[in-house]
């Protein structure tokens, strides 16, 4: 159990997958104006990394890793190099279906997101997910956890930036720093205040 | 001037049959692309990582000259798999000189600050005296807990004893510079007390009575018979 | 194809249109492999041949896509060469394959791939969607080339491995700066990079949202 709430603590805060490993950083730049948004994408992105991220360690664990396939008779068969299309295809599927999932049961939610929803499949931080739970070779219960506290982190690290910059809307940039370049400087700060995280075990 | 993309018409570019011949034409010619490409480069990935661990091997038994022919200074390496008190088979690599076996190395691996980190542990024969230390991989902090990959740190290790007089693992990275005369003690690393701590709970648990502990106490006694 | 054309699709991508500091594309793994430079090139020539190759790719099927099935479409073509690219870089780049292992996987959601993709690719022919994917590539690769030298030169006193300054742990007398190898830094120079730019082409800075205007009291109070 405690291992488990460390996990979460670590993908949350200590590897933040916005702040540390700078994933998912399009469409973190691009809709952190309006904290409105950025909390229906957070919460979105969220849905989506806890679903995936078990999904496709079944996958991985069951079809793809060498010696998954020993079940059905076929231990000494590695497709693990199909991994990435399989994850983009789970992904891909996945928000689709939360696509129509929302129009049908909370259409104000769909309208609200609207364009953003289909980028979360493209958003380097789903994908990224699963590929540090392959890499790190996590457990079907760490994943679960993996999948929320990397949600969760990034969910967070985005409706930070957004208030921070409706903050500044009244703020004398400099006129080369206005908008993208100042975003990049404000993310570098905050970043630099995640790594004072790091080290932290219960 | 620009082609667009609507020179076929619409209608039978959207229809269901078109679909599906394009969903399966796609995907067997990308699975034939990935597919040729894993299995024609499979041979040269496995040889590259077996060479890699060779030379980490050899590097950390002091053996490793580069530019020698990695197979001829590999010979004098014994690969073994011994049980763990888990049950689990663990391979380890023995230097022999003849028939004696002047060296063992063990691989260990266990949490830094970041994530896991791999390497290798040369143990002398006499089951306590450390010959080299050395992680393939980890991803501590550059410049920080990355100190471990330093010729003058991972020089400490040499000679050092893993075990106290009463059999305990007593080897260990302190905080700030280890006393000169220790022969358990390594100098902490500079602003990187984590990963220090990390290396010394890790290396203990592997040569302890879950790790390696029974098979190096074993080799000690056969070598001093 | 005129020839100012092939130039405009090649040329544009590197300061005009640069897909990372005005595009705001392929952010992700632009940060994070420059803390030294090998791995940044590794990641420049695996991404600029997926782009390049990609978008000639979907540039020769996109008048038979359906429209249903077409960003999955896009997505497994980019997808397989990815594969491709990462099993040649695992066969003859091995050790700087392991440092580069989870972004090479990610260039599948590079922003730059698809982006390209879906607003040229579907529109243009074969050989101009190769250039304009080469060029996107070599934009990037351009503002990687640079974060990556100073990151590496500055914060380890190396490139590409070699010692250029003498670090004072060494002996020497560069004082290496840490902050340049952690995360954070990589923000900061790109932040700096775009205001260069951008006093440099006007045409690109972005407009604020509210300006404070000075207010003249006419009437005596």
């Amino acid at each position: 159990m405690a291992d488990h709430l460390n996990l979460f603590i670590q993908a949350a805060f200590v590897e933040n997958l916005a702040l540390s490993f700078f994933l998912g950083m399009c469409t973190f730049l691009a809709i952190s104006k309006r904290v409105e948004t950025a909390l229906g994408l957070g919460l979105a992105v969220l849905v989506v990394q806890i679903i995936t991220v078990p999904v496709n360690h079944l996958i991985y664990a069951l079809l793809l890793r060498e010696g998954a396939l020993a079940w059905a008779g076929l231990p000494d068969i590695d497709l693990s190099f199909l991994g990435l299309v399989s994850y983009i295809g789970v992904i891909a599927a996945l928000v689709q279906i939360l696509e129509m999932t929302l129009d049908k049961y909370f259409p104000k939610l769909y309208n609200a997101l609207g364009i953003f929803l289909p980028l979360i499949t493209v958003n380097c931080a789903i994908l990224g997910g699963t590929l540090f739970m392959v890499e790190r070779h996590y457990t079907f219960g760490e994943s679960v956890v993996f999948g929320v506290g990397s949600g969760f982190g990034w969910a967070l690290a985005l409706v930070g930036l957004a208030g921070i910059r409706e903050k500044l809307k009244y703020s004398d940039v400099p006129v080369g720093l206005q908008g993208l370049g100042i975003t990049f400087i404000i993310v570098g700060l905050m970043s630099l205040s995640f790594m004072g995280f790091s080290g932290i075990r219960l | 001037m620009p082609d667009d993309a609507s020179s076929t018409p619409k209608r039978s570019r959207d229809s269901i049959s078109n679909t599906l011949i394009v969903a399966i034409g796609v995907s067997f010619v990308c699975s034939i692309l990935v597919a040729s490409a894993a299995i024609l480069l499979k041979p040269r990935q496995l040889k590259n990582e077996e060479e890699f661990r060779q030379r980490i091997i050899l590097d950390v038994a002091g053996l490793y000259e580069p530019g020698v022919d990695l197979a001829s200074l590999y010979a004098s390496i014994e690969e073994r798999t011994i049980e763990l008190a888990s049950g689990e088979q663990a391979p380890v690599y023995l230097v022999m000189d003849g028939a004696r076996t002047e060296q063992v190395i063990l691989p260990i691996q266990g949490a830094g600050l970041w994530s896991t980190m791999y390497g290798y542990l040369a143990v002398e024969n006499d089951g306590n005296t450390v010959r080299g230390l050395r992680f393939y991989s980890h991803a501590e902090t550059p410049g920080l807990g990355d100190q471990v990959d330093k010729p003058t740190w991972r020089e400490q290790w040499q000679g050092k004893k893993l075990y106290g007089p009463d059999g305990a693992p007593r080897i260990e990275v302190v905080k700030g510079p280890a006393p000169d005369d220790s022969d358990y003690q390594i100098d902490g690393l500079a602003g990187a007390t984590l990963t220090g701590r990390g290396v010394s709970v890790f290396v203990r648990h592997w040569i302890g009575e879950q790790g390696y502990g029974p098979y190096l106490k074993t080799l000690g006694e056969e070598e001093s018979r | 194809m005129s020839d100012v054309d092939v130039r405009k699709v090649v040329i544009d991508p590197l300061v005009d249109n640069n897909p990372v500091t005005l595009q705001v594309l392929g952010i992700c793994s632009a940060l994070a492999v420059t803390t030294s430079l090998l791995p940044a090139l590794l990641m420049c020539v695996a991404l600029t041949s997926v782009a390049a190759l990609s978008t000639a790719a979907i540039s020769s099927i996109r008048n038979y896509i359906p429209n249903n099935i077409r960003i999955i479409v896009q997505m497994t073509v980019i997808a397989s060469f990815v594969i491709v690219v990462d099993q040649l870089l695992r066969a003859y780049a091995f050790e700087t394959s392991k440092q580069l292992s989870v972004f090479v996987g990610l260039i599948i959601t590079n922003c730059i791939v698809l982006g390209r993709a879906e607003a040229f690719a579907m529109k243009n022919g074969v050989g101009l969607s190769f250039l304009d994917g080469l060029g996107n590539g070599l934009g990037y690769s351009a503002i990687l080339i640079i974060v990556a030298t100073i990151r590496e030169l500055f914060g380890a006193g190396t490139l590409l491995g070699y010692r250029i300054l003498p670090l004072v742990s060494d002996g020497g007398w560069y004082e290496a700066n840490g902050l340049l190898l952690l995360p954070p830094s990589a923000f900061f120079i790109i932040g700096l990079l775009i205001w260069a730019i951008r006093s440099w082409k006007r045409a690109q800075a972005e407009q604020p949202d509210y300006r404070i205007h000075a207010v003249h009291r006419t009437e005596v109070l």
